[in-house]
């Protein structure tokens, strides 16, 4: 199974922690090595957030992402921030409903999404952090096709156990979008 | 032979240190025999301050936890937190209970912590040789305030009964006095309802009373208990500022 | 075996001390432990246990001296300049033999610093805090499991031994989440009985005095020499550390914590390379795996300690080494968390001028 040295990136509120935690899940459902490491401080109260996930064979040793294999990038602050310090041959997943800048590093693979767009449509607002690991899992395998739905009922807090089919259903959209 | 006259259970025989004149040995004896009548010294844990009751920890035949200074309340916290049913009393000057343990006094108080805190004021810092109280009385002279103190420069002294009696938490605030018989009577009352109080669950019960202090002040025991009456009781009325159980009108 | 979860560091840390029995909390805000704190006062009323939020640190440590004098298993946790003003208290118990645990979940200073994560306390915390000739039991983690093992050992040396007992963390530990297997849940009426303790005598044992004040210099100077004989006894024994590919290392990087964690990859990298080099992780920083270094003396060519401070642990380092071997440092401060490939260029450099 494919190494995640991964970070999400954006505004506090579009639930990157959220997705990073479901990603993270798929690594422990598997029994591999993994961290998630949040920003935070002043910086996670109304402004960017972000959120490193490591998922090896290997123990982790620092779950710093500073040189992200793949890069989650929700706004266009983080986008900026962020987009050089991803290694050529990366993966960048960009939420173009967000962000209408188109990158120019051809050495590394790009994907627009339109996620934000998308979960208002399909009723499903809040989910585009979802959609875009459905795309991210689309594109780069982290985990077992069936680990997916696990991991999502794992950080659906019970009393909101309602959201765990949005959440796969939103998951299924970012992994079929074409 | 009858025996008409002994010393409390609560007392060990430690010999007290305090100076000759010092009102700190009748206020110990006040504590101890509620302590006794009460029945309670098997479940009583006191807390030692720092200051001239520091070997406060010796004289009690209670467990005894000996604070850093001011700290006494957060202690006491601490016990009572840990041990509801046992019974924590502080024991606390006034340098320690108002000036660099106020913030743990006023909010064990605001708190309501069920706790009994006996106030000695005696208007000075005994133990260090003399140095200005928060309750050292404007124009007193001591060793830091030797041509009196001036509240322009030194600040006003702080009534704690009357501050500590507008939370919400106080059961009881009174002040009392030891310096006559009547007197000492009436602060074995508040003493005990202080203790009874917290057996009550009732919340913070805080006796303040007024001490004198020979040595510090230069003057002989007699002349101190006057002292304190001439100069202290008028800034410092003896009364129930805040008592619960009953309605209290203001002084 | 118990099932694995995802937890942060701070939140691990917490369920473990309930898990040991801890059912008393004080603590005051700061960051970067809040998660800790929050942990406890949403857990502790479900338990029996009791959260209180003290009005400063120095009120939460003698809150914690107070609970602890009573014989139970009790806590604070706070940060950096909290844990300055929670010295006083720490100082206290260390002179009248209470244990407690005290979390440090370290951010960059001195004054308010910063708050990104830290490990420049180490002096204060592996000195004993506080005045006075005193030292508290410090462990390091490096990872969220080991937040949560080291708590059950904290308390249970520092009962043994009758000492304030230190976790000493940083932010990055304290927020991160990795699987954690969580201890199994001690009944806290189970623990071994203080029959030191100030809980009410009953009438039926002489009165217990919990107190640091000795007048008399020779009766002080005793119990500081019975407390030293403690401390022997803690180094002789209790000295933990990991060593990861050190038997045939020419380079040892010794660091804890965070650093261990981007130390190790940097090393993993070292052997990629060729180059010997090899990791030693204290776990203990109080007492010091002087053992442990002073072995790894004997076959090793150089040190390099590494730590986010400018420069602290490496005293340690140099005083186990004791002039044999030479021991050199790289640091990154102020919040910063060295990187992997700044660590191996030390080590690099290292192995170029002791060949």
């Amino acid at each position: 199974m494919n190494e995640l040295h991964l970070l999400l990136a954006g505004f506090g509120g579009q639930g990157l922690l959220f997705a990073g935690k479901v990603i993270a899940y798929c690594g422990l459902i598997e029994g591999r090595q993994l961290s998630w490491l949040p920003s935070y401080g002043p910086e996670m109260r109304g402004g960017t957030a972000n959120c490193g996930v490591c998922v090896s064979d290997e123990p982790i040793g620092s779950p710093l992402v500073l040189a992200p294999k793949q890069l989650i990038a929700m706004n266009k602050p983080s986008l900026a921030k962020f987009i050089d310090t991803v290694p050529s041959g990366g993966l960048v997943l960009i939420d173009s409903t967000m962000i209408d800048d188109k990158i120019s590093r051809p050495d590394v693979s790009t994907f627009y999404v339109p996620s934000t767009g998308l979960a208002e449509e399909q009723g499903l607002k809040g989910l585009a952090n979802i959609i875009l690991t459905g795309k991210l899992y689309a594109e780069y395998k982290f985990c077992k096709p069936e680990t997916i739905t696990a991991a999502i009922k794992k950080c659906v807090p019970a009393k909101r156990s309602e959201m765990v089919e949005a959440n796969i259903k939103a998951f299924e959209i970012g992994k079929n979008y074409k | 032979m009858a025996v008409t006259f002994s010393k409390p259970h609560a007392l060990t025989d430690d010999i007290f240190h305090y100076c000759p004149g010092c009102t700190h040995g009748i206020i110990h004896r006040l504590v101890a025999e509620v302590i006794d009548e009460l029945g309670i010294e098997g479940k009583t844990i006191g807390i030692a301050p720092v200051g001239c009751a520091v070997l406060a920890y010796n004289y009690f035949a209670c467990d005894m936890i000996e604070a850093a200074h001011g700290r006494a309340p957060a202690v006491a916290t601490g016990v009572k937190r840990s041990l509801p049913d046992s019974v924590c009393f502080t024991y606390q000057g006034d340098g320690d209970l108002a000036a660099i343990g106020m913030a743990e006094t006023v909010h064990a108080a605001t708190r309501g912590e069920n706790i009994t805190v006996i106030f000695v004021n005696n208007a000075i810092y005994g133990m260090t040789g003399g140095q200005m109280a928060p309750t050292s009385l404007p124009g007193q002279v001591t060793q830091t305030t030797p041509y009196g103190r001036d509240v322009k420069l030194a600040g006003n002294p702080i009534r704690v009964c009357e501050l500590l009696s507008s939370l919400d938490g106080v059961a009881l605030a009174e002040r009392v006095s030891v310096d006559n018989v009547k007197n000492v009577n009436n602060a074995k009352k508040a003493i005990k309802k202080a203790f009874q109080n917290q057996i009550d669950g009732k919340g913070y019960s805080i006796v303040e009373i007024l001490s004198s202090c020979p040595t510090n002040w230069g003057l002989t025991p007699n002349e101190a208990l006057q002292w304190l009456r001439d100069n202290m009781m008028p800034y410092y009325p003896l009364g129930v500022y805040k008592d619960i159980s009953r309605e209290v009108t203001a002084q | 075996m118990a099932e694995k979860v995802l937890m942060k560091g701070n939140e691990a840390l917490a369920e473990a001390a309930i898990s040991a029995g801890c059912r008393h909390f004080f603590g005051y805000p700061i960051t970067p432990q809040t998660e800790l704190a929050a942990y406890m006062a949403k857990t502790m009323p479900k338990v029996g246990g009791v959260y209180l939020q003290a009005e400063s640190e120095v009120a939460a440590i003698n809150m914690v001296l107070g609970a602890a004098s009573t014989g139970k298993r009790v806590m604070t946790s706070s940060s950096s300049p909290g844990i300055s003003l929670k010295s006083e208290g720490i100082s206290y118990m260390a002179g009248s033999d209470l244990p407690a645990l005290i979390v440090n979940v370290q951010r960059g200073g001195p004054g308010l610093g910063g708050i990104q994560p830290g490990q420049a306390d180490y002096a204060q915390a592996t000195r004993g805090v506080g005045h006075g000739d005193a030292r508290i039991l410090v462990f390091s983690p490096a990872t969220v499991q080991e937040m949560v093992d080291l708590v059950t050992t904290a308390f249970e040396l520092g009962d043994k031994y009758r000492i304030p007992a230190m976790i000493l963390a940083d932010g990055m530990l304290g927020q991160m989440m990795e699987p954690v297997i969580l201890p199994e849940k001690q009944d806290p009426a189970s623990l071994p009985k203080k029959d030191w303790a100030a809980a009410g005598h009953e009438g039926k044992r002489k009165k217990n005095i919990i107190n640091s004040l000795y007048l008399d210099p020779y009766l002080l100077e005793k119990t500081i020499v019975e407390r030293q004989s403690r401390y022997k006894a803690i180094k002789a024994a209790h000295q933990m550390s990991e060593e990861v590919y050190t038997e045939d290392a020419d380079i040892i990087v010794v660091a804890y914590g965070a650093s261990a964690r981007v130390s190790r990859s940097a090393v993993v990298q070292a052997r990629a390379e060729g180059i010997k080099a090899g990791l030693l992780r204290p776990v203990t920083v109080w007492p010091y795996p002087d053992d442990a270094v002073k072995k790894l003396a004997d076959s090793a060519k150089a040190f390099l300690a590494v730590e986010m401070s400018a420069g602290q642990m490496v005293d340690d380092v140099r005083l186990a080494v004791n002039g044999k071997r030479p021991v050199k440092f790289f640091g990154r401060t102020g919040g910063v968390i060295p990187t992997p490939n700044e660590v191996l260029e030390q080590i690099r450099a290292l192995a170029k001028e002791v060949q």
